[in-house]
């Protein structure tokens, strides 16, 4: 992978640092926004179907079955069925309707929004703040951020991510512009390895993520310097950057969210991967509305992660390609683990 | 321009799975799946009622509205049709559908989902009618041959009727006029609300 630094345009300092506070702010507006927004369509319906069943007719028709039987059928009860698959007895089941409308008007209107605010935020934030650039030039000297069993697990989730995305985002909105697009044939064959790949990659994808997210758990405990790191505004207020240790407050957010929202997207996607040990219609709606929330979250926080990690902070990628940072930035962004590194080297030497 | 409509008449369902049987003999439709199915509410008790079930050809039809390839199609007459090339298996028809109409045969690994089949009102698919890639897929066309479905064809009891919904709530009507009863439960002019197409 040759993802080499680039140069960034001259930027007043003050400017610089107030990316990360933005950006934070604005992730965890729509991580509130999209979860509310589900929650109040929820109590909707809710609310619809209560109205709907206090205004059915009561009482029974002479010689027939009239308004109750068709009250129970409306209900949803199970009758008797010869056929044996699960929900065989169910004439009438309205959780559908109620899935339906999540997932279509609000999952789908709402996960467009965060999407697009989010692309459209970043490349703002790019355009008004620049990146946050080395505030001193480079030292030459490098430490080692990354070990080589780090950056191929990394990079494996993130690829994994990545190609996930575009076959999930397929599966959610594709059908609106993919077919005339590519063309009706060509969209017929893409989603069915799409599926395929979704099914099979996420598996692996769950594995490795639990460990990564095992590997990696004790570096983002959170502490007290953390929060003195958020109170801080992550080191954007004045130019002075708040201490950090090996991760500062904003990359353990980070891992936090991909910790909890990768739990129930992984969750979610093995009962979505496996219907024949599943076969409750409940379970795979439940499930199909946590997937698509999880992963709009995930995308839209993975897209932010990218852009800090890459254009948007001079000289963090390469920790991630090569490796080494340079001690300069090791020094501006992780004081307290440089200092840490430069004591234990010196100890060692002492005890050589 | 007609409309399709099955009606199931409560009063005169013996659950006797006729229409099942020939559901399932005339579209030859492969193991695991039936297109058509008898539900009995309150069974072996004094009130207890029959009905036959299968897709029922909504105006706003859900799975049509979630389908992620939008494989769905309405013919003019009202029939929700699928195409089963452009089917992926994900099942999301089945959680949107009230009336549990679609059907997957277990078919890839790990017991994944197979293309998706449901009851075509006999109106075959997608392909040329009377060919046999349609046969295969979606069994026989009867609509095509100037028939109606065979489910209601061969009810024994006259209780399954399928057709224009004039016709079926005329024939429907005259039953309640001579059965002296108030019952009005035929409504389903729209199987699901009156709102029309959403998205």
């Amino acid at each position: 992978m040759n993802l080499k630094h680039q140069p960034m345009q001259a930027m007043p300092g003050w400017l610089n640092h107030s990316l990360m506070a933005v950006l934070f702010s604005v992730l965890v507006v729509w991580l509130l926004g999209i979860t509310s927004a589900v929650q109040a369509a929820q109590a909707a319906n809710t609310a619809n179907s209560a109205s709907a069943m206090a205004g059915a007719v009561t009482g029974t028709s002479a010689g027939n079955r009239g308004a109750d039987y068709w009250r129970q059928v409306t209900r949803g009860e199970s009758g008797y069925s010869t056929h044996r698959h699960d929900e065989a007895g169910v004439l009438i089941n309205r959780s559908g309707e109620d899935w339906r409308l999540l997932r279509n008007d609000t999952i789908k209107t709402y996960g467009a929004w965060a999407l697009g605010v989010t692309l459209v935020g970043l490349v703002l934030v790019y355009l008004l703040f620049g990146a946050n650039k080395l505030d001193s030039p480079r030292s030459g000297r490098t430490v080692e951020r990354w070990k080589r069993v780090d950056r191929y697990l990394h990079w494996t989730v993130a690829g994994l991510f990545i190609v996930l995305t575009i076959t999930g985002l397929s599966i959610l909105y594709g059908r609106h512009f993919l077919p005339e697009l590519m063309g009706k044939g060509a969209f017929g064959s893409y989603m069915s390895l799409g599926k395929l790949l979704h099914n099979y990659l996420g598996v692996l994808f769950a594995i490795l993520l639990v460990i990564m997210l095992v590997k990696w758990l004790a570096n983002n405990l959170p502490t007290i310097t953390d929060i003195q790191w958020f109170l801080q505004g992550g080191g954007m207020i004045k130019g002075k950057h708040p201490h950090a240790g090996y991760m500062n407050g904003g990359e353990k957010l980070w891992f936090w969210v991909l910790f909890l929202g990768g739990v129930v997207l992984m969750l979610s996607g093995l009962v979505l991967d496996f219907p024949a040990y599943f076969d409750n219609r409940d379970d795979f709606q439940l499930a199909n509305l946590f997937h698509a929330v999880s992963a709009l979250v995930l995308i839209c926080g993975a897209t932010a992660h990218a852009y800090i990690g890459s254009v948007g902070t001079e000289g963090a990628l390469e920790g991630m390609t090569t490796g080494q940072v340079d001690e300069t930035w090791a020094k501006q962004h992780h004081d307290l683990w440089y200092e840490q590194i430069k004591t234990d080297a010196s100890e060692d030497k002492a005890n050589d | 321009m007609a409309r399709m409509k099955f009606l199931c008449d409560s009063e005169r369902c013996i659950e006797c799975n006729g229409c099942v049987t020939a559901c399932k003999n005339e579209h030859e439709v492969e193991w695991g799946v039936n297109r058509r199915r008898v539900v009995t509410i309150n069974d072996g008790e004094p009130n207890e009622v029959s009905l036959s079930v299968a897709c029922m050809h909504c105006t706003d039809a859900p799975c049509m509205a979630v389908c992620p390839v939008d494989c769905f199609y309405q013919t003019d007459d009202g029939i929700v049709l699928h195409d089963k090339d452009a089917c992926i298996g994900c099942g999301y028809c089945l959680f949107a559908c009230p009336f549990g109409a679609p059907q997957f045969p277990q078919e890839g690994a790990f017991g994944d989902r197979g293309k998706m089949d449901k009851c075509t009102f006999c109106a075959g698919g997608p392909e040329e009618d009377h060919s046999v890639a349609e046969r295969e897929k979606y069994g026989r066309n009867r609509i095509a041959e100037g028939k109606l479905p065979l489910c209601a064809e061969m009810c024994s009891t006259k209780a399954l009727l399928a057709g224009d919904a004039n016709d079926v709530s005329d024939i429907y009507r005259e039953r309640i006029i001579a059965r002296g009863s108030n019952k009005g439960a035929w409504g389903q002019n729209l199987a699901y609300n009156a709102a029309g197409r959403k998205r």
